[in-house]
């Protein structure tokens, strides 16, 4: 036969049709981060590495990273990830158990409650444990001990901050671990800590990795908390690259740190990518529902106590603490907030305002980043291509890349027509969306792909196009994490520091910008105001929490 | 009703459906019916849309489908395990086809009780899908794939998933009911016993083609293959060289039907065609095992020469183990296979 037969014909229009769906739904996402991601970093690392005239310096690289001060973060920062990895591994590890195997009244309370730290503020983690540990703090008080200004307030605040990434990572796959496995084993001979060690270990081992990375991407970028605990001494390569961008002017340093970072980022998540793959395949999965019982035996309530210990300590008692001192004076710090004078020229407006500020900017990022996240993932849904995973991993990059550099980005890229966004309000929401983008994505994506695809199939052939089956199947069975996804994405925004801190107006402070901004400045009053200012941040973000998790599913999402 | 022309699916390189021809008329029951891995459900996901052709046509009443996508062919399609959508409650489920199709509210709610007394589960309407047994799942997927009135049903296994007792119960109420509404049907299953108390058309599939179409007694009869008398379960199979009435095989001389075609072929001995009697006359076998079958007893016979023999006995007749019988042939149960 001579000419083209029709259905290869038509087969060439369905595959042009599915790929062309593809892409338009791809093509928002891409286009927000090649503007507001890609654009502004590429600006950063482009001004430190060439000269006036557009040659690029490699050498400055090399100059850079010989600089004893660099290379002191370097070690600095890789020695406090790992040292902060381990030890939230040793002690959120028994609290995964127990949050899995267990039954216990309260459960849920608990459970909650764990979740909090995560999603709080890096701003309001710092002035709790400064506030517990740090100069007439609450140990300092009592014993006379402060540990502000030493490294281990920036483990602990670490291990407080990353808690609930490994409860929930680790945890949540434990309980889904059929305990019948275990039995066979039992029954085919193998003591208890052997069938442990054979059958529960090695299912479990890959999550244990994932979380160790994801712990560990959150430490080796820790800005917000080493800024406030770490002092002078300690700086990370995020605290870094602030210091030489703001303070020292040194743009050339800030670019190599960047591209440093950048790098080891880009690492770290390629070995997540694998280890969450392997996760995903060949394991048994049950209803976390049937497999947790009542502790037995003194040994399983003293496991219990210990882990309940743990939280009251490491968890609640830094952000009783933090309330506690904010109402030091009855309620003057919180009455302080609302007078522009109070902070001696700190603020061009009533630090309460940031509130309002926050929470606008807040939802604003929110909206932007469910529907780039959604498409994202919506797209990311259809068959898994090397392309497409590549996609996947670009989301990820926002989460490790510097926000400091990403912020500064704004300031020196989208200060032109057709893009001026210099002087409008729009600029700290979409900052702050490229953060909650990712948490979207990892939120919809495990929900997207769980839905199977021959109920997508069966309501097609019933009738229903694909629109319609969009809206009848997927939407139904994703509603709720849409919601889930948008209080991540609302909670992170809201907390977001390291960018807003460059892009925020002094007339338009957010919350963790009037924070820090109070730290910054001395006196009694100040510090006050800042943990009245903290402790309202707090309490919003809680809120966002608790009503999060009264709606979530247990099995929505990763993180 | 449904044509299909030289149709080719390729996964790969390897073909699972290769060059497939096949017709179904208007109120035929067809049933593909062939092994896991033989392209039988990708026979129905190709008429259905769900999966393009790499070659060939489909037509539904005498219209090509190249093009027409899923949710415009007007056809249903009852999945292996049924799909139901969780999150709606039976009539829900029942009502969708009609409901993406606009129908009004009362339209639904009338043609969703009339479906649900059709396959005998009145009232349930609000029932929650994840509360209902497999039985009943699987009558509510009938009832929601029949809704819309499709030209054509196609059922993917429709009773796979069913204990025995019901599979049996059921088949026969699908025979029942598929008559008197008349409805077009394409159904593909690994299970012969369920082919053939459904079908009009047994059409048995291997590696993407097509081994044997015909009535469920011809192909019973005669099937047309090694291939396919193995898969309905007939074991006795044996080279054979045919001269006049008669075959030479390894199990001596067999007599076969007059008429057949003279020289080598291969030969099927159905076991109610293995006749056992004194060690003196025939193939002198032992008896190696017995099943009892419910109406009758199979034997397993070792003979002198040659591969085993299974004989279906009377139960009152059957040798013990270890017996030593001496084996004829029946004329009429032998077949030579293509």
């Amino acid at each position: 036969m001579v000419l083209a037969r029709p259905e290869v014909a038509t087969r060439r229009r369905a595959a042009l049709r599915a790929g062309a769906l593809r892409a338009g739904l791809m093509a928002l996402p891409v286009a927000f981060f090649a503007v507001f991601f890609a654009l502004p970093v590429a600006a950063i690392v482009g001004r430190g590495l060439r000269t006036e005239d557009g040659a690029w310096q490699a050498g400055r690289l090399v100059d850079v990273l010989g600089r004893p001060d660099i290379a002191g973060v370097l070690w600095f920062t890789t020695w406090q990830a790992l040292a902060s990895t381990a030890l939230t591994l040793l002690v959120a590890l028994p609290g995964a158990y127990v949050l899995a195997r267990f039954d216990f009244p309260g459960k849920a309370l608990l459970r909650a409650v764990v979740t909090v730290p995560f999603v709080l503020p890096t701003v309001v983690v710092g002035t709790a444990f400064l506030a517990l540990l740090g100069r007439g703090g609450l140990l300092d008080e009592m014993w006379g001990v402060r540990l502000d200004t030493t490294v281990w307030a920036v483990l602990l605040a670490h291990v407080f901050f990353n808690y609930a990434v490994v409860v929930r990572t680790v945890g949540g796959l434990w309980a889904q671990l059929d305990p019948r496995q275990e039995e066979a084993a039992r029954v085919l001979g193998a003591s208890r800590l052997g069938a442990w060690r054979r059958v529960t270990l090695p299912a479990l081992a890959p999550a244990v990795a994932a979380a160790a990375l994801m712990v560990f991407l959150f430490t080796y970028t820790s800005f917000g908390i080493v800024q406030i605990l770490g002092g002078p001494a300690y700086r990370t390569l995020e605290a870094e690259i602030y210091r030489q961008t703001a303070q020292l002017l040194d743009l050339r340093a800030a670019a190599v740190l960047t591209l440093v970072q950048f790098a080891a980022v880009g690492a770290i998540l390629a070995v997540h990518a694998r280890t969450v793959r392997r996760r995903e395949t060949a394991l048994k999965l049950v209803d976390p529902r049937s497999t947790a019982r009542r502790p037995r035996g003194p040994g399983q309530w003293a496991l219990l106590g210990g882990v309940l210990l743990t939280v009251l300590l490491l968890l609640l008692l830094p952000l009783g603490v933090l309330v506690e001192r904010s109402f030091d004076g009855g309620l003057g710090y919180y009455r302080a907030l609302q007078h522009v004078d109070a902070g001696g020229g700190t603020f061009l407006v009533p630090p309460v305002e940031a509130i309002g500020n926050s929470l606008e900017y807040a939802a604003a990022a929110t909206a932007i980043a469910v529907l780039v996240g959604g498409l994202a993932a919506a797209a990311l849904t259809r068959r898994a291509g090397r392309l497409v995973r590549g996609f996947d991993a670009l989301l990820m990059l926002p989460l490790g890349v510097s926000a400091v550099t990403v912020g500064f980005g704004f300031l020196i890229t989208l200060d032109e027509p057709p893009l001026d966004l210099r002087s409008s309000w729009l600029l700290v929401p979409l900052a702050q969306a490229l953060v909650g983008v990712p948490f979207v994505v990892r939120t919809m994506l495990p929900v997207l792909r769980a839905v199977d695809a021959r109920l997508r199939e069966a309501a097609a052939v019933l009738g229903a196009s694909p629109w319609r089956v969009w809206r009848e199947v997927d939407l139904p069975l994703v509603g709720r994490a849409l919601a889930v996804a948008a209080g991540f994405a609302f909670a992170v925004s809201l907390g977001e520091f390291g960018a807003t801190v460059f892009i925020a107006r002094p007339d338009n402070p957010t919350l963790p910008v009037a924070v820090a901004r109070l730290l910054g400045r001395p006196g009694e009053l100040n510090y006050g105001q800042a943990m009245a200012l903290s402790t309202i941040l707090m309490v919003v973000c809680a809120v966002a929490l608790l009503l999060l998790e009264r709606i979530r599913a247990d099995r929505s999402g990763e993180l | 009703m449904l044509v299909l022309e030289d149709v080719t699916v390729r996964f790969g390189a390897r073909a699972a459906v290769d060059a497939v021809s096949l017709e179904v008329a208007d109120h035929e029951i067809v049933c593909v019916l062939g092994p896991s891995g033989s392209g039988k459900s990708t026979l129905l996901r190709v008429v259905a849309g769900l999966k393009p052709v790499d070659a060939g046509r489909v037509l539904l009443d005498g219209a090509d489908q190249a093009g027409v996508p899923v949710h415009r062919r007007g056809v249903g399609l009852m999945f292996q395990d049924h799909q139901l959508f969780p999150q709606r409650d039976v009539a829900g489920n029942v009502a969708f086809g009609l409901r993406v199709r606009g129908a009004s509210r009362k339209e639904q709610a009338a043609r969703v009780a009339e479906l649900l007394d059709l396959v005998g589960l009145p009232g349930a309407g609000g029932r929650a899908v994840a509360a209902l047994s497999g039985g009943e799942q699987q009558r509510v997927a009938l009832a929601r794939a029949l809704a819309p009135g499709p030209r054509l049903l196609m059922l993917d296994e429709p009773l796979g998933q069913l204990d025995r007792g019901l599979r049996e119960r059921l088949v026969v109420e699908l025979r029942q009911l598929f008559g008197r509404l008349g409805t077009t049907v394409l159904a593909v299953t690994h299970d012969q016993g369920e082919a053939f108390a459904l079908a009009d058309r047994v059409v048995v599939m291997r590696d993407g083609r097509i081994a044997q179409s015909g009535t469920p007694l011809q192909v019973w009869r005669r099937p047309a293959s090694e291939f396919v008398a193995r898969f309905l379960g007939f074991d006795n199979v044996v080279a054979a060289t045919v001269t006049g009435a008669v075959a030479d095989t390894v199990w001596g001389k067999v007599p076969v039907p007059a008429g057949t075609a003279q020289g080598a072929a291969r030969l099927l001995v159905r076991p109610a065609g293995v006749r056992l009697g004194d060690p003196a006359d025939g193939l002198r076998c032992t008896v190696e095992g017995r099943t009892f079958r419910g109406h009758h007893v199979a034997v397993r016979l070792r003979p002198e020469s040659g591969p085993v023999l299974e004989a279906a006995c009377p139960l009152r007749d059957a040798p013990g183990e270890g017996a030593v019988v001496g084996v004829t042939f029946a004329a009429d149960e032998v077949v030579v296979l293509g």
